[in-house]
């Protein structure tokens, strides 16, 4: 079940993808006290998707997609202090925002390759990471953006406090997000990306426009990270400099390689087991924790490659092999 | 009438090595032309000109006429003109089918659509599909390309560049690495091909040279040394110091 794309793949919604749904709407009744968390996991499966677009189906590696998740939110959260607290609006702003970043960034760096331009990726978070924190008046600068609020959801849901809301929200938003990046992933342009990844030098020579493929990829996918931005912003009401941060971008990467890349589910699985562990680890071993996501990671491209998704697909393997 | 590709003085240098020097050089329509020449004579860095993937230090590139030297290579591919290289260069982790039909799809302005699932789209499926059978790989379609022995991956070279239907064919060395039993089935595709396809042939498989083309060329050091039909080739005494001494002692 890897969700290749292709000409050959079948592309209807097999049976096992409904799993992730009915366990997120399972835990929504059997662990209402995490309903926080699980928000947060929720955007971070977005932020993740984003991520394997580029870094899994178009094999584009970078250090900085925090620049998009968190030009998307500030973005949501400046229109929620100065304009409007509608919660739809505020997502489409920090989606477009993110996206017109990405494409504008995308356009320069998309000229380089490798380490050239892991290297653009991380200056475009450290500059936008400076502009965030010089630009006080707008952006709180350190201390952060509060003190706004969140309009219901379509004048009808209210944000709650104990973030029943906002875990639904999220878990809609999550669903559209998904559509939207499986959709592409089984169509020709992403069929194309994989073109690209597996060899740019025959698909400059079967006469595709590569660089723009790229360019057009990674606004979609810095849209997608800013969509993410966004819904953080909205559902703890508070935007800090970390969203544009180095650790979140690194902290993403590793989410997704320990789910697995370029799988689509992988980014479901990775940010969720790596977030509840990290959420474990951290309340039972405050001075350690790191120590046990590290060891995680570890094992997993050590012994993995494929991630949490790729042992279990091997496990599978195995079984009906065995049998 | 316009010859289907033409060079005129084509010049490359790499630093202080010239590679192509003064080449000038006519692929009539529908020719069948080989270009030989030793090991670092230039042949596949000319034939990167004539793609556009490098850009020649001096002089022009015609494709049907039309001055091309300045085009990049997606709009020389959108003119006709397609390549196989001589090293395999192909998408290795996906199946045969997916690799002819990237080309395809390119070619029917398939590629760029977001929505609906590329399985989809019959026509390009089909055609896909349609060619590998052609090519005797209709078994092997769903296979991922890595795990193909490798003179189907040689096969499977030719079949990406035919899936854009091109009306010149640049085939660079089509046959390395296939050993000799198996390269008549390299051949049995190439004689198949369109009548009207012009082709422009490496090969250092003077058997196979010999049998296929009706015009050579002789490229040393960059230059061309000597062109003619294969007899006057074949007969000619520098051609076999050059060359062919080389290789049929
Ligand atoms: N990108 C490059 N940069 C520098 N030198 C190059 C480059 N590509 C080719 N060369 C040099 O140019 C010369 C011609 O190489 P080319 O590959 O065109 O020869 P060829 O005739 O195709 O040889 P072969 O029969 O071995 O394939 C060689 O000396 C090679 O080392
Ligand atoms: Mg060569």
């Amino acid at each position: 079940m890897t969700h290749a794309g292709g000409y050959i793949a079948d592309a209807r919604i097999r049976a096992a993808e409904w799993l992730p749904w009915v366990f997120a709407a399972l835990c929504y009744f059997a662990a209402p006290s995490y309903l926080t968390l699980g928000s947060y996991i929720l955007t971070m499966i977005i932020f993740a998707l984003s991520l394997d677009l580029i870094l899994g189906y178009g094999g584009i590696i970078t250090l900085g997609h925090s620049a998009y998740f968190g030009t998307g939110a500030y973005v949501a959260g400046i229109l929620a202090l100065r304009l409007t607290g509608e919660p739809l609006l505020g997502l489409l702003a920090g989606t477009l925002g993110a996206g017109l970043l990405g494409l504008f960034t995308g356009l320069v760096i998309l000229r380089t390759r490798g380490l050239a331009l892991l290297m653009l990726t991380l200056a475009i978070t450290s500059l936008c990471y400076e502009v965030a924190n010089r630009a006080t008046r707008l952006t709180g600068g350190a201390d952060g953006l509060g003190g706004f609020s969140i309009r219901p959801i379509l004048g009808l849901f209210s944000f709650d406090m104990f973030g029943k809301t906002a875990y639904l929200y999220c878990l809609v938003i999550l669903f559209a997000s998904w559509w939207l990046v499986r959709r592409l992933v089984y169509s020709p342009f992403g069929a194309s990306l994989t073109g690209v990844r597996e060899n740019n030098v025959r698909m400059h020579a079967i006469g595709a426009p590569v660089y723009q493929r790229r360019v057009v990829a990674y606004t979609i996918s810095a849209a997608l990270a800013g969509l993410a931005g966004a819904l953080l912003t909205q559902t703890t009401q508070f935007v800090g400099l970390n969203v544009l941060g180095f650790e979140l971008s690194g902290e993403l990467i590793v989410m997704l390689v320990l789910g697995g890349v370029g799988r689509i589910y992988g980014a479901f699985v990775g940010p969720l087991v790596y977030l509840v562990a990290q959420d474990y680890l951290a309340k039972r071993f405050p001075e350690y924790w790191y120590f046990g996501i590290g060891a995680m990671l570890v094992l997993v491209v050590m012994f993995a490659r494929g991630g949490i998704l790729g042992i279990i697909d091997a496990g599978i393997a195995r079984l009906r092999r065995g049998s | 009438m316009p010859a289907a590709l033409e060079t005129r003085r084509l010049c490359k240098s790499f630093g202080a090595l010239m590679v192509a020097d003064q080449i000038s050089f006519r692929l009539e329509s529908g020719a069948r032309h080989a270009l030989i020449g030793p090991n670092g004579a230039g042949k596949t860095t000319f034939v990167n000109m004539l793609t556009g993937r490098f850009s020649p230090t001096s002089g022009a590139i015609l494709l049907g006429g039309e001055d091309v030297t300045a085009l990049g290579q997606l709009a020389r591919v959108k003119r006709g003109l397609a390549r196989t290289f001589q090293i395999n260069t192909l998408f290795r982790n996906v199946s045969v089918v997916d690799n002819v039909a990237f080309a395809v799809a390119e070619r029917e302005g398939v590629a760029r659509r977001m929505f609906r699932p590329a399985g989809s789209y019959h026509a390009v499926v089909d055609e896909s599909m349609a060619l590998l059978d052609t090519l005797g790989l209709a078994q092997d379609a769903r296979a991922v390309v890595a795990g193909l022995p490798y003179g189907k991956q040689r096969l499977v070279e030719i079949a990406v560049a035919l899936g854009l239907r091109p009306r010149v064919l640049l085939l660079d060395e089509p046959a390395a690495g296939v050993p000799t039993s198996e390269s008549h089935r390299i051949l049995d595709v190439l004689d198949a091909l369109p009548k009207d396809m012009s082709i422009l042939i490496i090969e250092h498989d003077m058997d196979l040279v010999f049998r296929f083309a009706q015009r050579i060329t002789v490229l040393a050091q960059g230059a061309v040394f000597l062109e003619g039909t294969p007899a006057e080739i074949a007969a000619d005494k520098r051609v076999r110091e050059v060359y062919l001494g080389e290789r049929h002692v």
